[in-house]
């Protein structure tokens, strides 16, 4: 990784790579007046894991939904390989989700299904309705649906109900779900704050690793700083609806942290 | 008994007057409608006496006519089935069209309208209106029945959607799925064993009705009962209630079975 490290010099460096996400003003107030993000500039590169980090209620969840339009932005561009994700409906808008994975903070599966249908259900955005329908599913799909599961460390695991598994195991099947999608970039939003510290290293293990294999970029909204600190390849601080830090890991000081978080006793 | 000078006493539980006002006047409203309805004990004691001979003459149960009791039940079974099936299949896009969480309100409004109306009235009322629209026999009551089990299933069929969790819902739509792949892979998941409830339990009351809607000439058994009841054939009458209550019987156990299958 050899990002430029300030945040207008690596936005620049960024924007020339024809992966990148860029978001250029981005505003969104779900009450007209009280904007919750304020004007975000930020460019995620096309490569790398990309942890934004933040106190709670400063947008990140908003932030990260803005860009698969979950949530609706107010003002501002989402540039996203050539297209503005912002001005996207209808069919576009499907077109443009199923190139952009999203792992939620509870898994979100959809319980009564199957391990296997909710891989499935990744590639919905692909396959026509009446052969979800019927669960008729390419056999090409199927088969990488078992790779994944695999690869996510749930082999044997197709059939059980999603109801069925500890919280470990659904966000990997959230995982795999979202790479089912073959994405072009993959959001998550706080993938590891309903699981335990092991299973947190974990789902963040698989997810960088995966990610990276496939050359994906990921984004990660992330409460935990040391889990930031050691997975992610570059960090955005946000802070009352603004980025207040946008660099490498390494560069992030007591400081910035404090200034992210506000006061200084939480560290201790 | 108390000093003049207590403390007012500590009430844990403040008597709520209204409520009080509202039981009296129910119970008041009770005797005094009793009363003018002639549901007094004297008339229930003569009304046993009679109802003992009636009894009496009902058994032992009269199964000689079997092959008209059999062919009646035979009709309520088909208006029943054909009933739920076309009552399900109708409630289905209703239900969904009714759910405020997937439609807009320019939708749900005119949809819950309309369930609205077909719950309105019995549906031996329902039945009466189709005989007299479309002629004797069981079309009236498979029409009256499948007005009945829209109302009845659309309705809890809508609010099952309405309570499902929007997060598995939000995560399909994540992926980049039309509506109706949404609907297929996120909605339907979560209700289906609520659907099948409901619509086994409509199969039960549908059974129930088409028994009745003959008594209208809607078709099916309640015709024959009802001749039997006028001519005074009580033995027949008995035979054929017994019928219907193993028919009954025999829809609950395959209803939990069915239950069972889609747990």
């Amino acid at each position: 990784m050899n990002l430029a490290v300030t945040a207008p010099a690596g936005a620049q460096a960024a924007t020339d790579d024809p992966r990148a996400l860029v978001l250029r003003g981005l505003v969104k107030a779900y009450r007209p007046g009280q904007p919750v993000l304020r004007g975000i500039d930020l460019t995620i590169p096309g490569t790398g894991l990309t942890a934004i980090i933040g106190p709670s209620g400063t947008g990140k969840s908003t932030l990260i939904r803005c860009i698969n339009r979950l949530v609706q932005p107010t003002a501002g561009q989402i540039l996203f390989r050539g297209e503005d994700l912002a001005t996207l409906s209808g069919t576009g808008l499907r077109r443009a989700r199923r190139r952009i994975g999203m792992v939620f903070q509870e898994y979100n599966l959809v319980e009564r299904l199957s391990v296997m249908e909710n891989l499935l259900c990744g590639r919905l955005g692909y396959v026509p309705v009446w052969r979800a329908w019927l669960r008729k599913f390419p056999q090409g799909d199927i088969d990488r649906a078992f790779d994944l599961l695999e690869a996510v460390g749930l082999a044997g695991f197709a059939e059980r109900r999603a109801d069925a598994l500890s919280g470990g195991q659904r966000q990997r099947v959230g995982i795999a779900r979202a790479l089912m999608q073959e994405p072009e970039i993959v959001l998550a939003d706080e993938p590891t704050s309903s699981l335990d510290p092991k299973s947190s290293v974990e789902i963040m293990e698989i997810l960088s690793r995966l990610a990276a294999e496939r050359g994906v970029p990921v984004v990660v909204n992330i409460h935990n700083v040391a889990l930031a600190r050691r997975f992610a390849t570059r960090v955005v601080g946000m802070s009352g609806g603004h980025v207040v830090y946008d660099g490498p890991p390494e560069g992030l000081t007591e400081r910035d942290l404090n200034g992210i978080y506000g006061g200084e006793n939480w560290q201790e | 008994m108390r000093p003049a000078t207590a403390t007012p006493k500590k009430i844990a539980f403040r008597p709520n007057w209204w409520a009080r006002a509202g039981w009296l006047l129910l119970a008041v409203y009770v005797v005094y409608a009793a009363g003018r309805l002639g549901f007094v004990p004297e008339r229930f004691a003569s009304g046993l006496e009679h109802g003992s001979r009636f009894l009496a003459r009902m058994f032992p149960p009269n199964f000689s006519r079997w092959e008209l009791i059999q062919s009646g039940i035979l009709e309520s079974l088909q208006i029943a089935v054909i009933a739920t099936a076309l009552g399900i299949a109708l409630a289905l896009p209703i239900g969904f069209l009714a759910a405020r969480n997937l439609m807009p309100a320019f939708v749900t409004w005119p949809t819950r309208a309309l369930i609205a109306l077909c719950r309105s009235f019995h549906p031996i009322i329902v039945a009466i209106l189709f005989v007299k629209a479309i002629g004797f026999g069981a079309l009236a009551g498979v029409m009256a029945l499948i007005v009945a089990s829209i109302g009845f299933i659309a309705k809890l069929f809508a609010e099952a959607i309405e309570e499902i969790s929007l997060k598995q819902v939000e995560a399909v739509r994540a992926t980049g799925a039309g509506f109706f792949a949404v609907l297929i892979m996120g909605v339907v998941p979560q209700v289906l064993p609520r659907f099948i409830g409901f619509s086994t339990y409509q199969l039960d009351s549908n059974l129930r009705n088409s028994t009745m809607v003959g008594i209208v000439g809607g078709g099916g058994i309640g015709a024959t009962l009802f001749t039997a009841y006028q001519r005074f054939d009580f033995d027949v009458v008995l035979a054929i209630l017994i019928v219907i209550v193993a028919l009954i019987m025999v829809a609950e156990i395959f209803s939990g079975w069915a239950r069972k299958v889609f747990q």
